[in-house]
């Protein structure tokens, strides 16, 4: 009895301490892991590697683009936590025409590139890999497809990926981030499935989705191209979901859309929304500091 | 450092450009294979079923298979005659009777094997031909979404129903079959494979949580059974004892010895699901083996067998889906190199890895250089060509199952198109250079939503002719013409101490530095059978070293120096 009890005032210390230690580790680590559980869980439970090669292509361009491009711009390398995190969710992601690796070799340098090419007072706009995926599907849709299912559709891994991931983004302080953006598609497609008539399990079906985890946990909450502040984040979050319910409306319409668009919306109102968002913030805040 | 990222951005473009110019003809692929449907009196449209109102919403996926195609001289006068089968109550399943003088005529209604869709018995899906009890007649089971049913042939004209003496009127919703004797008895035993639950009625549903339960691992489907021939036109289900039950939406099955230990083992093409591969164990049991299968979970449609490079082994090929932008599974050419590493080794890359949504396939020497081309017929749903059910698929695809196991959760399909008016693809094997489509230059342009593929010399002409079945389509009958300069030989199989039609015969070809094995076909690809004859192209070579026939009850016979340039009939030596 006195055991049970000394264990139960125990653990919660234990958890306690363990969440305020875990503040001290730079966020990016606390991704890295994440996506490793991810593409650990996913190849061991459900063979989505495909091939093996595709990890090391993506991985070995993303380091290998990270390292001479930061040497070229800033004369040092950088922390590679970023590559491998972008190599990682690339390899996840992308699913090539006939196995071929051009798509991993293309994407893992346009996905690092982005970050030293497109940039706005010293920031990148992008997330590299929302980048990398984007252009490849608008550029090349005959050889690239994302990930439309992968996981087996099982309710186990789905919950494993956001117990963790829940606990990561609060931990990294994005966790406001991640829900506001589910809510709003929820939300919103709810709405939009009750103003067309169509099933409202089916419109917000895609949340539970390998690539939605993927998305809500690695992209939207990207530390380096999220805006400053809390109610900007919330504020952007929702824009993003809102921009992919008119993506959304306009394939329910027929519009001719970039097939990218249909079959990605998400990542196009990131690709769309996100860079602007974060470019009017880094103007505003050099307007203040100019003021200032 | 813009103009490296700029040089990437083009490359991607450019990448894109290429898959256009990557479909464009070879310039002499060596063969022709012309329309002659019309010409040849092959007047047979498939008619798609429909079901119970509840499932109304998604019945055209549903309801998109059934057009079957498969291969056999039912009148046993040397010219092999077509049998198609429709999926509407009260549309006729056709017989079409070889005349020999490049026409056909339909006799289904004669022959006894038109009125097959009706209500309370379900609608045909394929059917198989295999002599069942050695009377040098070929019999045939047709599979349905209902009861399966077995013909007697009873006179090469005429068919009778011994379904419910055969013990064989089971309810499957099936969409394949195959002849095989997997005990070596000289008595054709039965596998046939289920799609959806067999306590399913479509037409009356107790339940609208029909589908699948997972888009890449389901294991709810109907469960698949053997059924071992007894003999006197009876059989018995033997499923479990002999463990290949799968229940993983099994779309298609082909048989042959993959290991090379004499016994036929069962290769399996899932929807939803990884392939599976039942090895033989002397006749007294399967067993599940993973082969290096496990590792890809596709969507399966096609089970297709053939020498890929002339390793004198029996390559796989099955056809999985690729739809631009939304889903690369890619189709799998499986090396058998189980006797080296018990494992099949896929090899599928570039223009063989993607047909678009790939369903039956057929190898098939079309030039008669030596070395198997493939045909692949392709396209789902062609229906408004402006709609795509594609991003409606694309939401529940990743979904957790509870989204879409139940149909009625499923978006409504309306009049949309799914990877429709998809053209077929003919690829030229072109050894290591790979394999290229020629299927425009070759004459195959139709946009048809094809299912099952057939290959069968119709005109005893020394070509490989394809018959395809399309999806509430017509049907369209390809006629080959191989460089005539290339020889080739034919061999018609009679069995003895084997089943009669000699399937799961293995025929290995040596000459000149060529080596090929084909088999006699009890039903592969999808949907079909193949014609049970062997053909082999010589390329240039004028003869042939030495012909060894592995016939099924383990007699190896061995034909030298035979005569090219013609179809000769073989009888298994009685010892």
């Amino acid at each position: 009895m006195s055991e049970a009890t000394g264990l139960s005032s125990a653990a919660p210390n234990g958890v306690v301490r363990v969440w305020q230690r875990s503040s001290r580790i730079d966020p990016r680590y606390l991704i890295a892991f994440l996506i490793t559980l991810v593409l650990v869980t996913a190849q061991l439970r459900y063979h989505m590697l495909g091939s093996y090669d595709r990890l090391v292509v993506a991985l070995g361009v993303c380091v290998l683009t990270e390292t001479v491009l930061s040497l070229f711009d800033r004369g040092k390398v950088v922390n590679l936590l970023s590559a491998y995190i972008s190599g990682i969710s690339l390899t996840l992601l992308l699913k090539p025409q006939g196995g071929s690796l051009l798509p991993f070799v293309l994407g893992g340098f346009l996905a690092i590139s982005s970050k030293y090419v497109l940039k706005y007072r010293d920031n990148h706009l992008w997330n590299p890999t929302n980048f990398a995926v984007a252009a490849l599907l608008l550029l090349a849709p005959n050889h690239i497809s994302v990930l439309s299912h992968q996981f087996g559709n099982d309710v186990t891994t789905n919950l494993l990926i956001w117990f963790f991931g829940l606990i990561i983004a609060a931990r990294v302080g994005v966790l406001h981030i991640t829900l506001t953006y589910v809510a709003s598609f929820v939300v919103l497609n709810t709405l939009r499935a009750v103003a067309l008539g169509q099933p409202v399990l089916a419109e917000i079906a895609p949340i539970t989705g390998p690539m939605y985890q993927l998305f809500v946990f690695f992209m939207i909450t990207d530390p380096r191209t999220i805006v400053r502040g809390r109610r900007k984040q919330v504020t952007v979050a929702v824009l993003i979901a809102v921009m992919e319910t008119l993506i959304r409306l306009a394939s329910d319409k027929g519009w001719a859309l970039p097939t990218g668009f249909n079959a990605a919306p998400a990542f196009f109102a990131l690709a769309l929304v996100g860079p602007v968002a974060k470019w009017i913030d880094l103007r505003a805040n050099a307007k203040r500091k100019t003021a200032g | 450092m813009a103009i490296p990222f700029l040089a990437a951005m083009l490359l991607a473009m450019r990448l894109d450009r290429g898959t256009s110019r990557a479909a464009s003809d070879a310039a002499h692929p060596g063969f022709a294979l012309r329309d002659e449907t019309s010409a040849a009196g092959i007047h047979f449209v498939h008619h798609r079923p429909t079901f119970d109102r509840k499932i109304a919403a998604i019945e055209p996926h549903v309801a998109a298979l059934g057009a079957s195609v498969s291969v056999a001289d039912f009148d046993g006068d040397g010219k092999p005659d077509l049998y198609f089968t429709n999926s509407q109550f009260g549309a006729a399943n056709a017989l079409y009777h070889n005349r020999g003088d490049g026409t056909f005529e339909e006799v289904g209604a004669s022959a006894g094997l038109a009125d097959l869709n009706r209500a309370g018995e379900g609608v045909s899906m394929g059917a198989v031909w295999g002599d069942i009890d050695n009377d040098g007649r070929e019999d045939v089971l047709v599979y349905r979404y209902g009861y399966l049913v077995l013909y007697k042939n009873v006179d090469g004209r005429r068919f009778v129903d011994i379904t419910a003496q055969a013990g064989l009127r089971r309810w499957m919703n099936s969409n394949g079959a195959i002849w095989l004797d997997y005990d070596r008895d000289g008595l054709l035993d039965l596998y046939v494979t289920a799609y959806f639950r067999s306590d399913i009625d479509l037409w009356h549903l107790s339940t609208t949580k029909i589908m699948h339960n997972s888009f890449e691992f389901a294991t709810n489907g109907g469960k698949n059974l053997l059924f071992h021939n007894l003999g006197g036109g009876k059989f018995e289900d033997v499923t479990d004892k002999m463990g290949v039950g799968s229940t993983r939406w099994t779309l298609a099955a082909a048989s042959a010895d993959f290991n090379g230990d004499g016994w036929p083992d069962i290769y399996l093409a899932n929807d939803y699901g990884p392939e599976e591969l039942y090895l033989n164990q002397g006749g007294r049991r399967f067993v599940l083996t993973t082969a290096g299968l496990e590792s890809e979970s596709k969507s399966g449609m096609s089970a297709t067998l053939g020498d890929a490079f002339n390793r004198g082994r029996l390559d796989a090929f099955v056809t999985n889906i690729s739809a631009r932008g939304y889903l690369f599974q890619n189709n799998n050419l499986r090396l058998n190199q189980m006797n080296e590493s018990g494992r099949f080794r896929n090899v599928a890359e570039g223009a063989v890895a993607d047909a678009g949504w790939a369903w039956g396939a057929q190898f098939g020497d079309f030039n008669n250089d030596g070395a198997n081309e493939l045909f692949v017929a392709n396209g789902f749903i062609s229906a408004d060509s402006s709609r795509s059910y594609w991003y409606s698929m694309s939401k529940i695809a990743g979904a957790n199952a509870r989204f879409f196991e139940d149909a009625s959760t499923w978006p409504a399909f309306g009049n949309s198109s799914l990877s429709g008016y998809e053209r077929s693809r003919v690829y030229l094997n072109r050894g290591v250079a790979g394999w290229i489509d020629v299927a425009a230059s070759v004459g195959v342009n139709d946009l048809y939503d094809g299912r099952g593929v057939a290959v069968a010399d119709l005109w005893n002409h020394g070509g490989q002719d394809v018959v395809v079945a399309n999806q509430n389509q017509p049907a369209v009958l390809y006629r080959d013409y191989p460089d005539s300069s290339n020889h080739w030989i034919g061999l018609s199989l009679v069995g003895t101490r084997s089943n009669r039609s000699a399937i799961g015969a293995e025929v290995v070809l040596e000459t000149g530095g060529l080596t090929q094995r084909r088999i006699v076909d009890g039903g592969s690809g999808f949907a079909s059978q193949n014609d049970r004859r062997i053909h082999f192209g010589l390329g240039a070579r004028e003869w042939v070293d030495r012909i060894v026939i592995h016939w099924p009850s383990g007699t190896e016979q061995v034909l030298s120096r035979p005569t090219i340039d013609r179809i000769t009939t073989v009888v298994e030596p009685e010892r």
